[in-house]
């Protein structure tokens, strides 16, 4: 299973507590991860990447195993250790005031 | 009993507050969708317990609600707005052409008739209509392509469309207002628009004719009489006696014509009420005092409104979407500040109290009368 952690706004709009667990066939990408993440839960449809465009959304950021994978290519496959469900894909909201 | 219930959006979050007829005693609920912009929060005509939300984030995007029990529970639904067709492009702030791009919805009017129905207004400027209850959003493009787009530009709040009126006694008649292009009607429930912008007068603008450009602020209109508006424009303070074919200046006597809101008395369709502003660029009151101004007379003729507001040291500013009116007896006039305040008249602008005091940022003010 793919562990997958939303940040506070996000878990409050999908109703849930804690890490998401989901599961992804094929090669787990970020792209596979976010479209299992979106079937789950279809609120969360625009609020990470475009409707339309699929493109993130500049002030959220993804991170596992201590590297950001903002922008690595959205079908380039995540770290074993992602796939193997070992460490959490961090979904990250930008640390920005406001 | 009657009673009343006052839709507050702010910075941080969606707050409901209700009362008896009295209008003296407040109960508040919220903060709704904690931690997001609510840009407006509006009931249906139709069904008032029938309420929409724009809940929108820098981070997160837009996001729609609906309530169906008055704003007690609320439901995600549709947040899914795609320009039909090739966007195209709009000026600038530097006078270059820059392309359409979707931040945020700012207005939304429920239809007079038919809950499910509502229009949005975004940034950047377009109108968007649903009719299944907000699961999905559509725009209505003759207002894009009406061909002056490559003029339109954004004011200092982007360029939103922030103004739908409806016009109770012709249903095809819609008016829409964008800042900054100026107000635009239509008489064929949106399909095709026109400008309606004759008589305006704006600093900036070369053509003392221009068609489209000015940052009109806000519309009002008297549902009983909807061939005459009231405009607050970005300095000005217009009226028009003719569905906005023309319009004429009638800031007559106030301190200073700009501003953002204006609303028309619930009763008596020649009083309204504007907030002046000192200027564009020193968004507060004159002098430090927060003054609500009412005309009797359908504009020309002002009278400051004072008493309960302070009068002193007062630095806020009411946003564009901050002013509405219920439709008791007497009429209560409502608003609220960029410091968080939501004031309440019961007696038409005659005294003022807060309803609270320190809410986040005010950015609209609604208010639903309940048999």
């Amino acid at each position: 299973m793919i562990r997958v952690v939303l940040p506070q706004h996000l878990r409050r709009l999908a109703q849930v507590d804690g890490e998401v667990q989901l599961h992804v066939d094929g090669q787990v990408t970020q792209r596979a991860v976010l479209d299992a993440l979106e079937a789950r839960y279809p609120v969360l449809r625009g609020t990470i990447r475009d409707h339309v465009t699929q493109q993130r959304r500049a002030f959220v950021r993804f991170f596992a195993c201590a590297q950001d994978l903002s922008h690595e290519q959205p079908d380039a496959p995540l770290p074993e250790a992602v796939a193997s469900g070992t460490e959490p894909f961090l979904v990250v909201g930008a640390m920005a005031g406001g | 009993m009657s009673r009343v219930r006052v839709l507050v959006g702010t910075r941080k979050g969606a707050f409901v507050a209700t009362a008896d007829a009295k209008r003296q005693r407040w109960d508040i609920s919220g903060p709704h969708f904690a931690g997001w912009e609510i840009y407006h929060v509006k009931g249906s005509p139709a069904d008032p317990d029938r309420l929409y939300a724009s809940q929108t984030s820098g981070w997160f995007g837009q996001l729609m609600q609906r309530s169906n029990d008055g704003g007690k529970t609320w439901t995600p639904v549709g947040n899914q707005f795609v320009y039909d067709g090739v966007p195209g492009t709009h000026q600038w702030y530097d006078g270059t052409q820059h392309p359409w791009e979707f931040k945020r919805v700012w207005h939304l009017e429920p239809s007079l008739t038919d809950p499910d129905t509502v229009y949005a207004g975004v940034e950047d400027a377009a109108l968007f209509r649903t009719t299944d209850g907000g699961q999905t959003w559509q725009e209505l493009p003759g207002l894009r392509g009406h061909g002056s787009g490559p003029k339109w530009q954004p004011g200092a709040g982007g360029m939103c469309l922030h103004t739908i009126v409806q016009d109770p006694s012709h249903p095809g008649r819609l008016f829409i207002a964008i800042s900054a292009a100026g107000a635009f009607r239509s008489d064929d429930a949106g399909k095709t628009w026109r400008p309606v912008n004759r008589g305006l007068k704006s600093e900036g603008l070369p053509d003392p004719k221009a068609e489209v450009g000015h940052c009109v602020h806000r519309i009002a209109m008297h549902p009983s009489r909807p061939g005459v508006l009231f405009m607050q424009k970005h300095w000005d303070v217009m009226r028009s006696d003719d569905a906005g074919d023309s319009w004429h200046e009638v800031s007559g006597n106030l301190p200073t014509d700009f501003g953002f809101p204006i609303d028309v008395h619930a009763h008596e369709r020649d009083t309204i009420f504007v907030v002046p502003i000192k200027s564009d660029s020193e968004h507060f009151p004159p002098d430090g005092k927060l003054r609500v101004y009412r005309s009797r007379t359908g504009g020309n003729e002002w009278e400051a409104l004072t008493n309960g507001l302070p009068q002193r040291d007062c630095y806020v500013n009411v946003l564009r979407e901050a002013m509405a009116v219920d439709s008791l007896d007497a009429c209560g006039v409502y608003f609220g500040t960029t410091g968080g305040q939501v004031y309440a008249s019961a007696d038409a602008g005659d005294t003022w109290a807060p309803i609270v005091r320190d809410l986040p940022a005010v950015l609209s003010v609604e208010v639903q009368t309940l048999e």
